[in-house]
């Protein structure tokens, strides 16, 4: 699998810092498990806070702690090196826990135009969805407050700019009016995660909005 | 750092926790993590108590999952950070985080020696490339890591050394390809 649209350094060191909201980390690990290049950038900007580690100003543990720490691990039994499950069907892990399963858990809400969509549990800062898509539609045409990311997941979608397969992950900010089209040959499945609501530039979605949380 | 600490073969320690249980080699990693793990806590806004409490559960995921420290892939501090990051996260923020899927086991249990000490080299690199750093760009990395800035000002930050930090590092991307095969 090639990936040809990556995550920002700024994405990667905000999830290296732990500063992500919940949605975008979800969109972030689920592509950094797909992504070797990504894994290899996020891998450098968590030596950042390694090499920060080292230099912080130490403050002493309370006088007891060693032991304490000694006393506890006494009992704690050590999880032994196991083959990391891998889900055998579309959803890399991090996903696949969030949503309870593969493709089959999904419970779809139609959204009109045969498009359909699931929203996630996720803190209030973000929100995340999976999008459903059937071949050759158009998810309504919108633009975007803030930032939206949307990670294909099956099949492949297509917009004015570029084309964005399985793995890949479009960044879109304020700047960005789009008209993306699921291609051809197979539905397209994505993971699309925004810190605002969407505005639609039609009345009638802009009307469904509220209702829909889209 | 005191002096008699300089060279400590971090990652040898924490394997011998890993495969012998070795508490002796667990006193010495606590003694040199647990307090610096309890800086970044107070550092990041936890109060003393919570922030040595916590420190305490960082030490304690350290134990208990020490099988999954590759050392070939990251230090020993750089791998605290991430356990010590994350119950930042769960302890002030109450978030639920996503992780990556763990990699394929590469063939060989026992990594590569030469890249062992890659792995601790470049946190020494990144180390001496933050402390160069002009005071105002050091500043804002510290502000980032310490969740002093929100991600859109990360995002909108252009004084951040991205550059400098990746070009410190050696990206593993080629030991990644081969774990995927």
């Amino acid at each position: 699998m090639t990936i040809r649209h990556h995550l920002s350094d700024q994405l990667l060191m905000a999830y290296a810092a732990g500063q992500l909201p919940e949605a975008f980390n979800l969109v972030v690990a689920t592509h950094v498990s797909l992504c070797d290049e990504c894994r290899s950038r996020l891998g450098a900007f968590d030596a950042v806070g390694g090499a920060l580690m080292e230099e912080i100003d130490e403050i002493a543990m309370g006088e007891a702690a060693l032991e304490a720490a000694l006393s506890r691990i006494e009992g704690l039994p050590q999880a032994t090196r196991a083959e990391p499950l891998k889900p055998a069907g579309i959803f890399p892990a991090p996903l696949a826990d969030y949503i309870g399963g593969d493709l089959s858990a999904v419970r779809w809400q139609r959204i009109g135009g045969g498009v359909k969509q699931a929203i996630l549990p996720t803190g209030p800062d973000a929100s995340a969805r999976l999008l459903y898509i059937p071949a050759g539609k158009a998810v309504p045409d919108h633009g975007h407050r803030g930032m939206e990311l949307t990670l294909v997941l099956q099949g492949a979608f297509a917009d004015d700019n570029a084309r964005f397969d399985r793995g890949d992950v479009e960044i879109a900010d304020e700047d960005l009016e789009h008209t993306p089209v699921a291609l051809a040959g197979q539905d397209c499945i994505c993971l699309a995660a925004t810190d605002a609501p969407l505005r639609f530039r039609s009345m009638l979605p802009r009307l469904a909005q509220p209702l829909f949380r889209i | 750092m005191a002096k008699a600490e300089e060279g400590t073969d971090w990652a040898g320690l924490l394997i011998k926790v890993r495969d012998r249980q070795d508490k002796a080699a667990f006193a010495q990693l606590f003694r040199h993590f647990a307090p610096r793990v309890k800086g970044f806590l107070m550092k990041s806004g936890a109060g003393a108590a919570l922030a040595e409490e916590c420190a305490q559960d960082v030490m304690a995921t350290l134990w208990q999952k020490a099988h999954l420290f590759d050392p070939a892939r990251a230090s020993v501090s750089t791998w605290v950070y991430t356990i010590a990051r994350n119950k930042r996260i769960d302890a002030l923020r109450k978030d639920r985080r996503a992780e990556p899927e763990e990699l394929d086991w590469g063939p060989e249990p026992e990594p590569d020696q030469a890249e062992v000490m890659e792995a601790q080299e470049d946190t020494e690199r990144l180390g001496q490339a933050l402390a160069q750093l002009p005071a105002k760009q050091r500043a804002l990395i510290e502000r980032a890591f310490y969740g002093e800035l929100s991600h859109s000002e990360i995002a909108a930050e252009t004084g951040l050394p991205l550059g400098t930090i990746k070009s410190r590092i050696r990206l593993a991307l080629d030991k990644l390809r081969h774990h995927m095969t």
